[in-house]
């Protein structure tokens, strides 16, 4: 019988005939952990009977949530990560190099490893057709040490979506669709498989968004097939031997399957506080936001900033309102810098960040006043995420939050070029 | 047989509810960081929770954040168990990694502040206070056998390798 993404690699990771259903003990690949996170799992993996890496190549530390550290507390928590990685031999990410999901896409992730990170968007690494996932810190002490983890195998729903995207309209607007259709919890313990036209033709930046808000629906993975345009990818890194072609079986088994039709698509937008609380940019207009952020491990790429400043070039933004822009990496920030994409954000009014989390879960950076709005093209939108309980958070594409910095309120960017 | 008093939470309680991105610099104090358990979702939590209480929560408890940090503080918080109508995956693993046991019942049957006394063996939640009895769904067989070593990481210093 055929097998699902999900299948294909937890077998061949287990070595054994891996069924949904079934628990297996699978081999991991890569095993990372970012600076908020990272100290736990260091303790955990120090306080155990765990004394040297399975791998230590294939362990990496990222200090990215908290950079520059704000503090002495975090900047001491950095500290405690050079210091493991010096002594342990494994890789360190330094403060300035970018978000762990997009490094790990860039430099580290192949397709059919099995990845697990002390971070829940983990999950973007599905992208290039990894069976990447989010798990705690002791499990991630774990397969530091081991080398392995337990799974059991997700069941999964093959989302099929057909039909070319509007201007205006991008990988964003359909996962926050996908979400808002199937609720917050409405994959918890699945894989979500993605096929069909649009995603096919679909760019891989593209699809490391959707992969990375795929635990927003609750799944444990977003699985993707490795082909031509992740070969195409993994050549423009410098890692063209990394690549594989992968795809799960045609007569694989799915719980159900979910059409789409991209061509329906209209720019979506989560309302506050949670991710399947989604409207269309349109029915929000006139919703007045005091801040808006681009960037974070689901929009920080070029293609999400070449959205935004196309929109924004050689306009102003709102009077008051403060445009945050946070590359995901290094090298995205150096190719916005050689496009001339910064200027134009720098001229439009923009604060610029440097490479990292940014403002997106609250510890420094942009934290909401009370009572204030931001537009984010982040992941998240719960009560309290952006360091204020009573400040309200909208999610939203690169277009979308682009236009409506000019403007100050929720904008439909199909109506602004 | 646990036994407490339960602590009635909504639907959809994230990590950041349970401890924000805000205190991510306390996160090597933990007993700093504890003091701020569920600080946004019930402001007085910390200050009323007694040794031995659950916490109680409704559909998809805990989603969000991989940070183990949120079911680390509930548990020092003195927590006994989690009951909810449904668990996020992560949150769920992480809860068990720690020996925190996270129980799937219809908490619609418990108010805030009823007296619960808690048979794992059994499967039984027992409301005192209203005199009613719920059943909870089965711990999965792996987790049991991380919960019954009272974590992942005494599992692995007792095996030295996953025996499932």
């Amino acid at each position: 019988m055929g097998k699902t993404l999900a299948e294909k690699i937890l077998s061949e990771k287990s070595g054994n005939d891996a069924k949904a259903g079934d628990i297996v003990i699978a081999k991991v690949d890569l095993a990372f952990v970012q600076d908020t996170t990272g100290p736990l799992t260091v303790r955990t993996f120090q306080s155990s009977s765990m004394t040297k890496l399975a791998n230590p190549k294939r362990t990496v530390l990222f200090i990215d949530h908290a950079v520059p550290s704000p503090n002495a507390n975090l900047s001491n928590d950095h500290i405690l990560l050079r210091n493991f990685s010096r002594d342990s031999g494994c890789i360190l990410s330094e403060a300035g190099d970018g978000v762990c999901h997009q490094i790990v896409a860039e430099a580290y992730a192949r397709p059919g490893d099995v990845v697990v990170g002390a971070d829940s968007h983990t999950v973007t690494a599905g992208g290039l057709g990894a069976f990447a996932t989010g798990m705690g810190s002791s499990d991630v002490a774990v397969a530091f040490g081991l080398g392995k983890t337990w799974f059991r195998v997700p069941e999964t729903f093959k989302i099929e979506v057909s039909g070319d995207l509007q201007k205006g309209v991008s990988a964003k607007d359909l996962i926050l669709h996908l979400i808002g259709k199937i609720g917050a919890d409405g994959a918890t313990y699945k894989a979500l498989e993605f096929h069909g036209y649009t995603i096919k033709k679909m760019s891989m930046s593209g699809r490391f968004t959707i992969a990375n808000m795929v635990v927003e629906a609750g799944a444990k993975v977003g699985l993707f097939a490795s082909d031509e345009t992740t070969r195409a990818y993994l050549k423009g890194e410098g890692r063209g031997k990394d690549y594989r072609p992968l795809a799960a079986d045609a007569d694989a088994t799915y719980e159900k399957t979910i059409k789409i039709n991209a061509a329906e698509l209209e720019p979506t937008v989560s309302k506050p506080h949670t991710v399947d609380n989604t409207a269309l940019a349109r029915e929000l207009l006139g919703t007045k936001i005091q801040q808006v952020v681009i960037g974070t491990c689901t929009n920080g790429r070029l293609e999400d900033l070449v959205a935004a400043a196309n929109i924004l070039k050689g306009k102003k933004i709102a009077p008051s309102l403060r445009l945050i822009i946070a590359p995901a990496s290094r090298r995205v920030l150096l190719d916005a810098i050689e496009s001339g994409y910064i200027r134009d954000f720098v001229e439009s009014g923009a604060i610029i960040l440097p490479p990292g989390c940014g403002p997106c879960l609250g510890l420094h950076q942009g934290a909401l006043g009370d009572g204030e709005s931001c537009l984010s093209t982040a992941n998240r939108n719960f009560e309290g995420r952006m360091g204020n309980p009573k400040g309200l958070i909208y999610l939203g594409s690169p277009a979308t939050a682009a236009a409506s910095a000019l403007t100050g309120e929720i904008t439909d960017p199909r109506g602004v070029t | 047989m646990l036994k407490g008093k339960g602590h009635k939470f909504g639907d959809s309680i994230s990590t950041d509810h349970i401890i924000p991105g805000r205190y991510a610099h306390l996160r090597s104090n933990l007993p700093e960081l504890a003091k701020h358990v569920l600080e946004d979702a019930d402001p007085n939590f910390s200050a009323k929770v007694k040794h031995g209480d659950f916490v109680v929560g409704g559909n998809n408890f805990g989603l969000g954040s991989s940070r183990e940090h949120a079911p680390l503080v509930i548990k020092m918080a003195g927590v006994s168990a989690i009951l909810a109508k449904s668990v996020a995956r992560i949150f769920f693993r992480n809860a068990i990694n720690l020996g925190l046991p996270v129980l799937i019942c219809d908490t619609d049957k418990i108010s805030d502040g009823d007296e619960l006394e808690v048979d794992l063996a059994a499967g039984k939640v027992k409301n005192l206070t209203n005199g009613s009895t719920l059943t909870f769904g089965k711990i999965p067989g792996v987790m049991l056998k991380i919960l019954n070593e009272g974590g992942l990481i005494p599992y692995i210093q007792k095996h030295g390798d996953f025996k499932l």
